[in-house]
């Protein structure tokens, strides 16, 4: 996850922004499996999709210069309302609309006061420390192949 | 005198039924899953996404199956895809200074903040046909080695302290970034412009014209400063909540060619900058890409413009493969019309001649 989603949630935006990062970053059965553990089911409606789409992914000129097109991506996005009138949103790179329909779900659930521990719990905690274990073990993975580099030893005639 | 026909609706329908045969090959194999395709050929994969200018794995991976491995076909189906599907909005520019790294060389310098990273290369392997892989044997889990947590830094950067190197590509403040998706192109064009064009352009193209640059028509002395590949976040501003949100994660490779310049009217002596950035692991196609980024930038540095690849209109009118293929390939399409009309012009061409030759031997004759 990029550097803003690490820091401390202490405003609601930087929580926002984590959350929907990690809803994004989830899979199918992690949606599923938090959505099993769910005690009490919400009821949802559909407010907008869920649809998939296309952004277009921007590169930096020289990686930091001026903006420019790269190229698309397909990504999927869904709102939901629950009986509360909590609206719960999510995209996600992709196309798969199971996925963004329930995370959008979660979406809504993490903004109530009574279900946000349960999301947390059995949905973000989870999935950040699988995403942290994964980059982990690539990061190490990579160090495997950094290169050592040691002088040899010159003979003198 | 030629009539119209149609005809031929059975014959399609089963060419089509036969290509589906000769696709699914023999039944007594098992058919191959998108998951392998993507797991197992992805970095056909990447070069379909790459160059269809749509970052979707396995859509790249169904085109790729569906295709029967003919990339270039591939590559058109998933542009023709793309077309179906609205746009949500542009992403926040790519942050690779931030990229979880799964490779970085640069062969400017040898000892560099972050160091060289091999991941999984191709290099120093000895290119001898690996029989092992005729039968399905286990292969070993990759080495792993605790990671320093050290930034890999940006070789431009480390570049720039000196002041030697120009720097990141500035475009004025009020620019907005071109998409030739949107509007017809336009000659001559912004860099943004051109990086689109040549971050979708044929891999073997741009190798080509790279290539052409290094055998001296229109030299420009680079240096791989750096290439890395890795993920790196997309990030998209959602209007319903004010601020941007990850997206998820794709890979992406990037090159930065380190270019000598002795200086021109327009600019002093330093090292001038080329940049290819793509999608997937395709560091080919990058350094390619930042070859040609480098050289079309001539009129800029006030070069002379003496070769192929230096000439815009001619590198970006021939760069896109599904453009290039769809006129080279009409041309095995029924031209009964036209080829009857010419075959006349021909005939009548002929007569003419044969007419006028009669005529002036007969004249000869008389003469005589």
């Amino acid at each position: 996850m990029d550097l803003a989603a690490h820091t401390v949630p202490d405003t609601e935006t930087s929580g926002r922004r984590r959350c929907a990062g990690l809803l994004a970053g989830s899979t199918l059965i992690e949606l599923h499996s938090a959505w099993d553990a769910l005690t009490d089911k919400p009821e949802t409606k559909p407010v907008r999709g869920p649809e998939t789409g296309l952004v277009m992914v921007r590169g930096r000129i020289g990686g930091g210069g001026s903006p420019f097109n790269l190229g698309e991506a397909t990504v999927t996005r869904a709102t939901i309302a629950l009986a509360s009138g909590t609206i719960g949103h999510a995209q996600a790179l992709g196309t798969d609309k199971k996925k963004v329909r329930l995370a959008a779900i979660f979406d809504a659930l993490w903004q109530e006061e009574t279900t946000r521990d349960a999301v947390e719990r059995t949905l973000l905690s989870p999935v950040e420390m699988r995403i942290a274990t994964q980059d982990k073990a690539r990061a190490e993975e990579t160090a495997a192949t950094r290169v050592d580099f040691f002088t040899m030893v010159r003979g003198d005639d | 005198m030629y009539v119209a026909v149609k005809g031929g609706e059975a014959a399609i329908t089963n060419a089509h039924r036969l290509l589906a045969d000769r696709r699914r090959g023999d039944r007594t194999l098992p058919s191959i899953t998108i998951e392998q395709v993507a797991e197992q050929l992805g970095l056909a994969v990447d070069r379909v996404m790459a160059e269809a200018s749509l970052h979707d794995r396995s859509l790249a991976a169904l085109a790729v199956r569906q295709s029967r491995g003919d990339l270039i076909e591939a590559i058109f189906l998933l542009r023709a895809y793309r077309t179906t599907l609205p746009r949500f909005g542009s992403s926040v520019p790519l942050d690779t200074a931030t990229m979880q790294v799964e490779r970085r060389v640069s062969a400017t310098y040898k000892d560099l903040p972050g160091g060289q990273l091999l991941g999984p290369t191709f290099d120093y392997t000895h290119r001898l046909l690996d029989p092992s892989l005729l039968a399905d044997e286990a292969v070993d889990e990759p080495a792993s080695r605790e990671a320093g947590g050290e930034e890999v830094m940006r070789v431009s950067d480390i570049l720039a302290h000196e002041g030697l190197i120009e720097p990141d590509g500035d475009l004025p403040q009020d620019h907005e970034a071109g998409d030739l998706t949107r509007e017809p192109m336009e000659f001559p064009m912004g860099r943004d412009l051109r990086l689109q064009a040549l971050a979708r352009g044929d891999e073997g193209f741009l190798l080509a014209l790279g290539y052409s640059t290094q055998r001296g028509y229109g030299r420009n002395h680079p240096f791989v400063g750096e290439i890395r590949i890795g993920e790196v976040e997309v990030e998209m501003d959602i209007p319903e909540l004010g601020f941007a949100v990850s997206l998820g994660r794709i890979r992406v490779t990037e090159c930065q060619m380190v270019n000598q310049f002795k200086g021109s009217s327009k600019a002093p002596p330093q090292f001038t900058r080329g940049y290819g950035l793509v999608f997937g692991q395709s560091e080919r196609k990058a350094m390619s890409m930042s070859l040609v980024d480098r050289a079309l930038r001539a009129e800029e540095l006030g070069e002379d413009i003496t070769a192929p690849a230096q000439d815009e209109e001619f590198v970006i009118s021939h760069s896109d493969n599904v453009q290039a293929t769809g006129f080279v390939e009409h041309l095995k399409l029924p031209h009964y019309v036209d080829f009857q009309a010419e075959l006349a012009m021909v005939r009548r061409m002929r007569a003419d001649i044969e007419a006028a030759r009669n005529g002036e031997t007969e004249m000869k004759d008389a003469a005589e």
